[in-house]
């Protein structure tokens, strides 16, 4: 991005002929390029939601444990009398797909940011990945760097990275999606909002300087589709230094702690233009800032390239006159930048001034909220508009498809993954990863325990955006069962492709409908979120992906319930309204039998399920509790048995018996299946209030062995494990020829 | 007891070694720029990236003016313990033998790992770990924790019984030299390893095998 000097810069800026004359009649004449600047980055996708903003008001935000909702720089649920739990999730999709090593530190830089903005201290992270199937050289370097940018990242600022998911389908070949979730904990009289408030204090920028790095990210890169020539947009894309952000960090939790800062924001994309706006908006103030005073890395930096500068590590602080200098000093102690560099005004403007002399003067309520929002045309497409292509024999015996299913990247361990992540940090990871369905966390400050999950699956939602968004609220809620949480709150991510274009407009109005009414019908507030559309390639979009963040709470973290087998003998049953289908399934993928529709999930059957679970475990009755999901039971028994070392041996004739093929009892995907071990009596206690339980067989031998009528299947422990531990080598391109 | 956890900019695990001192005494944080340990028994230098360690891991720690005073208070026999980071800045200060380099995988690495107590031999006037009666399951997690040293340092090293720690066979997650996990230098007041022991004091986190190395810690001052 340079100073627009064409017959029309707008449109290099992203803005359409009518924003720019709705501009230029709100501010009553034509913007400078330094607003022009402004406007073209406040005004893009990425900052004003403007295909997506009508379809949010359908979420349900509010909800008795909620502490702060949508519109702060994160939510927060409550956690007791004293504490607060603060979470978001938000999208670095572009900048991964451009540069993934820093596009995903950064990303999870960002969100820490917006989580210790609210005065809470962060204490989990979480990442949902999307990439191409691992058979690309590509989606290998974009896997490669994506791990290695959030492993650099959280693993030197010193935030355990707990749990997360990464998916391999051909949709995000081109454009890879890299979502972050952070978790913090605060106690609720620190905590602090993002709107600026009166007249006469002080704005102070705190942390790093500002360079020309991340120029145009929001307009230019996170609100247009990728094509060709992206190797030119790497300017656009930050570059992440997490010690910065180590001693900001520290800085700002001790400048709220000591009750020294009157609102704290932080600068993401569109720097210090959105922060800036957004606070002034918030507060219903005006804001004067002087570019003369921010610190700068490039001596000779225009006024235009401060305010949209997405430097990394910053914050935006409003202070009262008489404890800037008291800030400041604790901005020394950490070694970080503090510098004064504005004042809140009356005047409900933005004025940009260099040493004094005005060069941008904007109303506030013109940046923030003068973008039109549009409505979306939906349509329909007609049946499934993705490729698919078979790549298992059409005559595999069941055992071979077992293998293939656990070593389908997306189903086998993530171990690879995980173990380049610090997981255990902050000394309160009572589950790790891969050990529980949903990372467990100790919060000692409550005397309790949160469960934290992150679930999408693009596939399912491509079949049906309003049943696979359902399913993937559902998801998190069975995650969270089988540590024995109960639901506070839910993030989401919106990832999607064009909504221009009607299907996709379509895939976005039925998924977010699917998401409202999941919340509803579980009781469940969205307390955040973020949205990221124009995910598309030359190929075409990709998988509709909401990704949906949960968090939950358990009184005891020492009885959260593995998801592994725990002993010799303990008997196993299938609880939950669980009816598989082939449909959208991991299976039906690999058979190249892809098509749309889902079976309609019955939200209500499933939550009566999950009450039924989480009872069980807080009481300590099971021994183990997984959720059955991708790649179905045998899949669900398959890794149930690997992580304990130990085979299983059991029977579906009670799913037959109810009608499912061989393949469907077997590989059939759905919500509401829950797999969990015990003593037999014990697991019997789980039926009633119509939950159903099945006896499925017992713990035990070295195979795992799953009768299923003519498709019955003995698959020896050893092999079972080589296959699903095989993505370090699919990964590294071991095995890819 | 009374224990000093040393607090860098960019430490990571200061907090968790707080907390881990604390079940055996009084611990306290030590800022980088304070050359007064305030009469402590024993230092911790903890684990994280101290100053970034863009650098070299512990290059820059090591011109604190706190390790200034570390090095002082291990050269008058002071208990020293170095965690990961810690044990980096302590070989980089040369209070310790050898260096961590990149691991063999090249990428950061977070796993349990089983160790093997060593040091049957220990010099006199020093506790650690006289008793090697089985191994401690600690998490170790780096992506700089591969311990090197010339072959003649190696020999030397064990032929005086200063290698404290091995990872168990199998075990060794980075490629150190001879499976070593963990140095003390010849007088056996000063301690470093990879591992976290501060992560390995509480069932609900992993295990409580760490508290054993903190327990000699606290021994080796005596």
């Amino acid at each position: 991005m340079s100073v627009p000097a064409a017959s029309s810069p707008h449109r290099a800026l992203g803005l359409t002929d009518a924003e720019l004359d709705l501009i230029c009649e709100k501010l009553g004449r034509e913007p400078n390029g330094v607003e022009l600047a402004m406007f073209s980055l406040l005004w893009s996708e990425h900052c004003a939601y403007k295909h997506s903003r009508k379809l949010l008001r359908r979420l349900p935000t509010e909800g008795e444990r909620v502490v702060m909702g949508p519109g702060e720089n994160a939510g927060a649920v409550s956690l007791g009398e004293d504490v607060a739990i603060a979470f978001k999730v938000e999208s670095h999709n572009h900048p991964s797909a451009v540069e993934p090593f820093q596009g995903a530190a950064t990303g999870v830089g960002g969100i820490l940011r917006d989580v210790f903005a609210l005065g809470a201290r962060p204490i989990a992270i979480l990442d949902s990945l999307r990439f191409g199937e691992l058979d690309s050289l590509r989606s290998r370097h974009l896997l490669d760097g994506a791990v290695r940018g959030i492993g650099h990242y959280g693993n030197s600022i010193g935030v355990p990275t707990v749990g997360g998911e990464i998916c391999f389908e051909p949709p995000y070949e081109h454009n890879c999606l890299v979502n972050a979730m952070c978790v913090g904990i605060a106690r609720r009289e620190e905590m602090v909002r993002a709107a600026a408030a009166g007249v006469g204090n002080a704005v102070v920028l705190i942390g790093a300087s500002t360079g020309r790095d991340g120029i145009g990210g929001a307009s230019v890169l996170a609100s247009a589709e990728l094509g060709e020539g992206d190797e030119a947009k790497r300017p656009t894309v930050q570059i992440g230094d997490p010690f910065e952000e180590s001693k900001v960090l520290e800085c700002c939790l001790e400048l709220l702690g000591k009750g020294l800062l009157v609102s704290l924001q932080d600068l993401g994309a569109a720097g210090l233009t959105s922060s800036a706006s957004e606070m002034a908006s918030a507060g219903g103030v005006g804001i004067d800032l002087d570019v003369a005073r921010v610190p700068l890395r490039e001596a000779d930096m225009e006024p235009f390239e401060i305010m949209v500068s997405e430097s990394q590590e910053r914050m935006l602080a409003v202070v009262e006159p008489d404890r800037v200098a008291e800030v400041l000093a604790v901005c020394e102690k950490w070694q970080t930048g503090g510098s004064e560099i504005g004042a809140i005004a009356d005047h409900g403007l933005v004025r940009v001034l260099r040493a004094g002399e005005l060069v941008g003067e904007m109303p506030v309520e013109a940046l923030v909220d003068g973008c039109p929002l549009y409505d979306l045309e939906p349509a329909e497409p007609e049946g499934w508009i993705y490729g698919n292509a078979a790549s298992l024999r059409g005559d595999a015996t069941a055992a071979e498809t077992l293998l293939a299913l656990l070593g389908s990247p997306g189903i086998a361990s993530k171990r690879w993954a995980f173990e380049q992540y610090d997981s255990i940090v902050g000394s309160r990871t009572a589950r790790r990863p891969e050990s529980a369905d949903a990372a467990v966390l100790a919060v000692p400050e409550a005397e309790c325990a949160i469960a934290v999950s992150i679930d999408g699956n693009g596939r399912r939602v491509a079949c049906d955006p309003y049943a696979g968004t359902v399913e993937a609220v559902l998801e998190c809620a069975q995650n969270l069962a089988c540590t024995g949480a109960e639901p506070l709150g839910l993030t989401n991510c919106l990832n999607f492709g064009n909504p221009e274009k009607p299907a996709t407009a379509w895939q976005l109005d039925r998924a977010v409908q699917g998401l409202a009414d999941a919340c509803e019908a579980l009781d469940l507030p969205v307390v955040g979120g973020n949205v990221s559309l124009y995910n598309e390639g030359p190929d075409g979009p990709i998988y509709p992906t909401p990704v949906v963040g949960m968090v939950g709470e358990l009184p005891d973290p020492a009885l959260a319930a593995p998801s592994a087998f725990a002993a010799e003998g303990d008997a196993i049953a299938l609880v939950g309204p669980f009816e598989p289908s082939l449909a959208g399934s991991e299976l039906a993928k690999l058979r190249g039998e892809l098509d749309a529709g889902l079976p309609q999930p019955d939200v209500a059957a499933v939550a009566a399920a999950c009450a039924a679970v989480r009872a069980a475990v807080r009481a300590g009755r099971l021994s183990s509790a997984h959720d059955v999901s991708d790649g179905g039971l045998a899949c669900a028994l398959a890794e149930a048995a690997i992580g304990a070392g130990l085979g299983c041996r059991v029977d579906l004739q009670h799913l037959r018996e109810r009608g499912c093929a061989p393949d469907e009892a077997l590989f059939g995907e759905g919500p509401g299946g829950f797999l969990v071990s015990g003593e037999a009596e014990k697991l019997e206690s789980l039926a009633g209030d119509g939950v159903a339980v099945l006896h499925l067989g017992k713990v035990g031998g070295g195979a795992i062995e799953i009768a299923a009528g003519d498709r019955s299947l003995s698959v020896p422990l050893a092999d079972a494990t080589g296959a699903w531990h095989s993505l370090a080598a699919q990964a590294e391109g071991d095995s890819a020829g | 007891m009374r224990w000093g956890i040393l607090q860098f900019p960019g430490s990571c695990d200061e907090r968790d070694a707080l907390q881990a001192c604390s079940l055996s005494g009084e611990a306290r944080l030590v800022w980088h720029e304070s050359r007064d340990l305030d009469g402590v028994d024993a230092v911790v230098v903890p684990g994280g990236f101290s100053y970034g360690d863009y650098l070299r891991a512990g290059a820059i720690a090591r011109f604190s003016p706190a390790m200034e005073a570390v090095a002082e208070f291990a050269g008058g026999g002071g208990a020293v313990l170095g965690i990961c980071n810690g044990f980096q800045v302590l070989c980089e200060t040369g209070l310790l033998p050898g260096a961590l380099l990149v691991n063999e995988s090249l990428r950061f690495v977070c796993r349990q790992v089983e160790l093997q107590v060593e040091g049957l031999h220990p010099p006199q006037g020093t506790q650690f770990f006289n008793r090697p009666e089985k191994t401690l399951s600690i998490p170790a997690k780096h992506g700089e924790g591969r311990y090197w040293a010339p072959e003649e340092t190696l020999d030397a090293l064990e032929a005086n019984g200063q290698v404290a720690f091995r990872y168990a066979p199998g075990q060794n997650p980075n490629g150190s030299a001879r499976d070593i996990a963990g140095v003390r230098n010849a007088a056996g007041n000063v301690l470093g390893l990879m591992p976290h022991p501060e992560h390995a004091v509480d069932a609900m986190t992993g295990s409580t095998d760490g508290l054993r190395v903190f327990e000699a810690v606290a021994g080796a001052r005596a």
